[in-house]
């Protein structure tokens, strides 16, 4: 793996992700203080490159850099001189001939970021203009990864546990022995895939609830449980993580109805009642209330889904002082 | 002469090999009483005092010298411990991770605080502890106490309490702990990048 940048939740490794959850620790304490901000990243130019919509992620970014006293600059594909043409590496190229540090890209196509990484890769191999060394988060790519999703999920299950019912986990595999039921659309999940791996790596069991048409055509290599009684599953489960249903990548018919879906695969307030007293219930947002979760639910103690989100700017800042600042390898 | 040998945890790295021990662990013990005094007798009285240890180093001086103020004032002085890695000036230019989470237990607006460490060098980490005390709060007073000033000041900074001045060269380490203070060399891969 290249410590210059986060692909994919895999090149962390356990003691990489868990240095990320002790790094983000840190950050939790400087966001309660009077002045939440540290210059660790004075003088570093981080930019979000966004072609897919977005609010928490891009917001989360800025905030967790500008946090860290980076400079932030914000691009929108739709607003961009690709519309006249330009080429994606060229337009990578010229915002990095600018002083870019960083690049975090959201695109709605996998490998998106992992290209923009070699292309920045392969200009600092050549040097000249340019090749200065900019690092690539993955901020979401397709149905292929969220690493940052899965690194906040992981810390909020563990740091929840610890401050709800005194669970201090025995690290670096912060989710040993626990039971995790991913619920939903898997296939056109990139949190999945990226939470299962974070999720297993970190010692967790991972069951994976969802009609056969929203898992993915073939789960070979995934260390999963396939299930489809939900009841059963989030019965004995320690974490009920639910996905949000990705009507905009569905172009075929994927469900008979929302209201049937609902009905057979929704955390519903009936349903959450079969809970165990030390569960959690997770959502990576945006929710779609009454639909793959019910509001009364969402809205309960149980749910950390407003955890996931104020956690989520110091995880990010976290990954962001590691590729830029510490001077520290990340991962193994 | 007692040899110690460790491995150092970062931003150092490297094997610590001591050579020759400076105080014993009565001497800190010591130290640590005089010191206690002197803040109180500086300070008039421990109204109003915040003792801050450095991480890691300076955090038991501070619980040490708290305990020395509670048993002769028969105040209980707020502890806290501050890591500085975030406002370190060499961030990019060598490793810096942070060792643990700050902890200020109390709002620092006017009181007098007591920045403890184990050593004083280059003066660069207090100059990054005062800043970062400067996010968390506005102090009346800001004071430096250290068990060992070994010289070498790269910036205009002095502290106001001393365990014991200690000529050093600049390439030599000194280790403190509450076993005693031991001045040897770092030896390893590592010892070429300091």
């Amino acid at each position: 793996m290249t410590p210059r940048h986060l692909l994919s939740v895999a090149d962390l490794g356990l003691e990489g992700i868990d240095e990320v959850l002790r790094l983000a620790d840190t950050f939790v304490e400087v966001g309660r203080r009077p002045i939440p901000r540290v210059p660790a990243l004075r003088g570093k130019t981080v930019v979000s490159v966004f072609f897919e919509d977005s609010t928490r992620t891009r917001l989360s970014f800025e905030a967790a850099a500008k946090r860290l006293s980076a400079d932030v600059m914000t691009f929108t594909g739709s607003s961009s001189s690709l519309n006249k043409g330009e080429s994606l590496r060229d337009t990578v190229l010229t915002l990095e001939a600018m002083g870019v540090d960083a690049f975090v890209v959201r695109h709605s196509c996998a490998g998106v970021p992992a290209q923009v990484a070699g292309w920045l890769e392969g200009a600092r191999a050549a040097g000249g203009a340019g090749g200065s060394g900019a690092s690539v988060v993955n901020a979401g790519d397709g149905a292929h990864e969220h690493p940052t999703q899965a690194l906040l999920d992981c810390f909020t299950i563990s740091r929840e546990r610890e401050r709800r019912f005194g669970h201090s986990p025995a690290r670096p595999a912060v989710l040993s022995g626990l039971r995790i039921a991913i619920v939903g659309d898997i296939r056109h999940s990139r949190v999945a895939r990226s939470n299962v791996i974070a999720f297993s790596t970190l010692g967790a069991t991972v069951t994976l609830v969802a009609p056969p048409t929203l898992l993915p055509p073939s789960l070979s290599g995934w260390p999963v449980e396939v299930s489809q009684d939900i009841d059963a599953v989030v019965a004995k489960s320690d974490v009920v993580y639910l996905l949000r249903l990705q009507s905009e990548r569905m172009n075929e018919q994927f469900l008979p109805s929302l209201r049937e879906y609902t009905a057979t695969f929704g955390l519903t307030g009936e349903r959450a009642r079969l809970l165990g007293p030390s569960a959690l219930v997770m959502h990576p947002g945006p929710v779609r209330r009454g639909i793959e979760i019910a509001a009364e639910v969402a809205d309960s103690p149980i749910s950390v889904i407003t955890a996931q989100v104020a956690n989520g700017v110091a995880v990010r800042m976290a990954v962001l002082y590691l590729l830029l600042g510490s001077g520290a390898p990340v991962g193994a | 002469m007692g040899q110690r040998e460790r491995t150092l945890v970062s931003p150092v790295g490297g094997v610590f090999r001591g050579r020759a021990v400076v105080m014993d662990a009565e001497d800190v013990r010591r130290a640590t009483w005089r010191i206690a005094h002197e803040i109180l007798e500086h300070n008039r009285g421990a109204a109003n005092l915040v003792l801050v240890g450095l991480q890691t180093g300076g955090v038991w001086i501070a619980s040490a010298l708290a305990e020395v103020v509670r048993a002769v004032s028969a105040t209980d002085v707020p502890v806290g411990a501050l890591d500085v890695a975030y406002y370190r000036d060499d961030i990019g230019l060598r490793p810096v991770l942070p060792v643990a989470a700050t902890e200020i237990p109390v709002d620092l607006g006017g009181a007098v605080v007591v920045l403890c460490d184990d050593v004083l060098f280059t003066g660069r980490t207090v100059r990054a502890a005062l800043n970062a005390l400067s996010d968390l709060g506005r102090p009346a007073v800001v004071q430096l106490a250290v068990m060992v000033d070994r010289g070498h000041r790269e910036l205009p900074i002095r502290p106001d309490y001393v365990g014991k001045n200690l000529p050093t060269r600049r390439l030599e380490m000194v280790d403190v702990s509450p076993e005693g203070v031991v001045l040897g060399d770092i030896v390893g891969p590592e010892s070429e990048a300091i």
